[in-house]
């Protein structure tokens, strides 16, 4: 997921870094304000381990591998605002030291992975979890969908930030001079990916390490920070509810040509014979023969699009207003903020 | 992969510039890079990264392989399908069923010579700047000193971590005869990440302590001090000139 400079303009990265720097911004506040001295050890060394995370391969069913990026589990151990800061730092440091993402689109990667993925995964967190007991089996199954979600609207903005290259910025022959595939065909490729692999191993990832730490490390994970009361539990789960549909829609809303990418299909098409090389490429980069299909795409595109708009306000609203409420009704308190006081 | 600081003292023309000309420079590079519409722009931005890095003694064969390795192949092998569904004047007709456009073809390499040089110029920068100074430049550009903070201690603990997790492969797999199946490779996983979690967890707190020990107040200072000389001004004089040429010529 992480976008290398090149594939985006100039211009798309400065929207992207202007989208960014509130949340560092507030990010930065809030980790000033809440926690203590610890605040700076304590988030270098879950960020080098969320680094750690990202080279773990985990091997999968059928033969492949894929990676996590562990940043609901560091939202749901450290809140959000730390999970904000400790995965821009890591990304930057990939950046700068292993080319993986780069320096203009530093910003539009923070946007997907260390703003969008942890704060979708521990809004959905929060609402599963409610107020149950840290240890309690409903907890890893939050911390699994919440984790799963959070990537998938992540490579879904980083999809649609891929997909729109092509249409805003091409030469006037009609040569895209930057990521040159149109929505229809980055959006699918990247949700596709996220939706069958990243996805599942994230959440595994997170639910298995979740579930290691609620039995070695209860303290580790804040129970005591209620998701509101009882009463107004409701408008979280029905926002739940509205965000579970949101996602996968995008899919399915458009039938079967977008899931089914099989060589078979093409054959069906009418494209006759398919070349070798692209036959073995078939098997990773799927979406290549969208552009036979029908060109047409244009509702789907806009379905897409107010499907990713509706979820990121969902998300951010709603967790806004979780977070009021359990202002309201209880002190706060952290695990990395007992009995510290302040310099 | 793993990076050395041993050219960042190497007697070459970059490693002798202040980081915060440097920086901006090349950012300012990578802007343009980002910018330029044209082939043979990006071809001159790329004999200057060249040209620079051998003025900086940094090894061609090492500087090559760290950059073409890893993203332009991968970027190459991505950008094969634009090719062919690019829609636009057809360039070459494969058995008159699938057609290279000229369109496709232009973005294709158009796409492949951009990642080329804004990573070539990510490498060179980070090659010849050791990370301390780089984040004394950052705090400079007023990064909050939280941030700079955390950025050199993660650093320092990513390279402790990753080498604490190879010793726990390198003890299983001594330890092992024949293979696993999956699923134990799964719950093997698991238990190694979380311990390494817990891991983490506890050294911040040794961490904490002793920084506490040390003085640490939540305070985080500075002290590099860095000092502009005249081969700085040289440099962002020729630097600025050069980015004039090249936006000149993407104007053109």
């Amino acid at each position: 997921m992480h976008i290398p400079d090149g594939y985006l303009s100039p211009a798309t990265c400065v929207i992207m870094y202007t989208a960014s720097v509130p949340f560092w911004y507030s990010a930065v506040n809030r980790v000033r304000k809440a926690l203590t001295n610890r605040t700076v050890p304590v988030l270098a060394l879950f960020g080098a381990f969320s680094f750690v995370l990202m080279m773990f391969n985990v091997p999968l069913p059928g033969g492949t591998t894929g990676h996590a990026v562990g940043g609901t589990l560091l939202s749901i151990l450290l809140g959000p605002w730390a999970a904000i800061l400790g995965v821009s730092v890591v990304l930057g440091i990939q950046a700068l030291f292993f080319g993986d993402g780069g320096l203009l689109t530093f910003g539009a990667n923070c946007f997907n992975m260390a703003i969008v993925l942890p704060l979708v995964g521990y809004f959905i967190y929060k609402v599963i979890a409610s107020d149950s007991e840290a240890t309690s089996s409903r907890r890893v199954l939050a911390a699994v969908v919440g984790s799963y979600f959070g990537i998938v609207a992540a490579s879904l903005a980083a999809g649609i930030e891929l997909g729109i290259q092509p249409a805003l910025f091409h030469a006037i022959d009609g040569t895209p001079l930057y990521a040159p595939y149109s929505l229809d065909v980055a959006v699918p490729a990247m949700l596709l990916a996220h939706l069958l692999i990243a996805g599942p191993v994230e959440a595994a990832v997170t639910g298995l390490v979740f579930a290691y730490m609620q039995r070695s490390h209860p303290s580790l994970i804040k129970a005591d920070e209620s998701g509101g009361k009882a009463g107004k539990i409701w408008i979280l789960w029905g926002a739940l509810a509205l965000l579970a549909l949101a996602t996968p829609l995008g899919l399915l809303a458009s039938g079967t040509a977008w899931g089914e990418w099989g060589v078979d299909e093409l054959k069906d098409m009418g494209l006759g014979f398919i070349p070798q090389g692209l036959e073995k490429l078939a098997g990773w980069w799927p979406a290549l023969f969208q552009d036979y299909g029908v060109p047409g795409t244009g509702d789907v595109i806009g379905y897409i699009l107010s499907a990713l708009v509706g979820l990121v306000l969902i998300a951010f609203l709603l967790w806004m207003l979780g977070r009021w409420l359990s202002q309201k009704n209880s002190s706060k308190s952290g695990s990395f903020s007992k009995g510290e006081p302040r310099s | 992969m793993v990076v050395t600081e041993e050219l960042c003292y190497a007697p070459g023309i970059l490693q002798k510039l202040d980081p915060r000309g440097k920086l901006s420079t090349f950012v300012l590079f990578i802007v343009i890079t980002g910018l330029a519409q044209s082939l043979w722009i990006l071809a001159i931005i790329l004999a200057l990264i060249l040209a620079l890095s051998f003025l900086s003694r940094v090894p061609l064969g090492f500087f090559l392989k760290r950059i073409l390795l890893f993203i332009p192949i991968f970027t190459a092998v991505i950008a094969i399908p634009a090719l062919f569904i690019t829609p636009g004047k057809p360039l070459i007709d494969l058995a008159g069923k699938i057609i290279i456009t000229e369109q496709g073809a232009h973005t294709a390499v158009l796409l492949v010579m951009r990642v080329l040089d804004s990573l070539s110029l990510g490498v060179l920068l980070i090659l010849t700047t050791p990370w301390t100074k780089l984040l004394v430049a950052l705090r400079w550009f007023h990064l909050p000193s939280l941030v700079v903070a955390i950025l050199g201690m993660t650093y320092r603990y990513i390279f402790l971590l990753l080498h604490t997790t190879n010793s726990m492969f390198l003890a299983r797999r001594s330890r092992t005869i024949g293979s696993f199946s999956g699923g134990e490779n799964r719950r093997w996983l698991a238990q190694a990440l979380a311990t390494t979690m817990a891991k983490s967890q506890h050294l911040s707190e040794e961490v904490y302590l002793a920084m506490v020990a040390r003085g640490y107040r939540g305070e985080v200072f500075i002290l590099d001090e860095l000092s502009l000389r005249r081969r700085d001004f040289l440099w962002i004089t020729f630097a600025l000139i050069t980015a004039l040429i090249l936006l000149w010529g993407i104007h053109l």
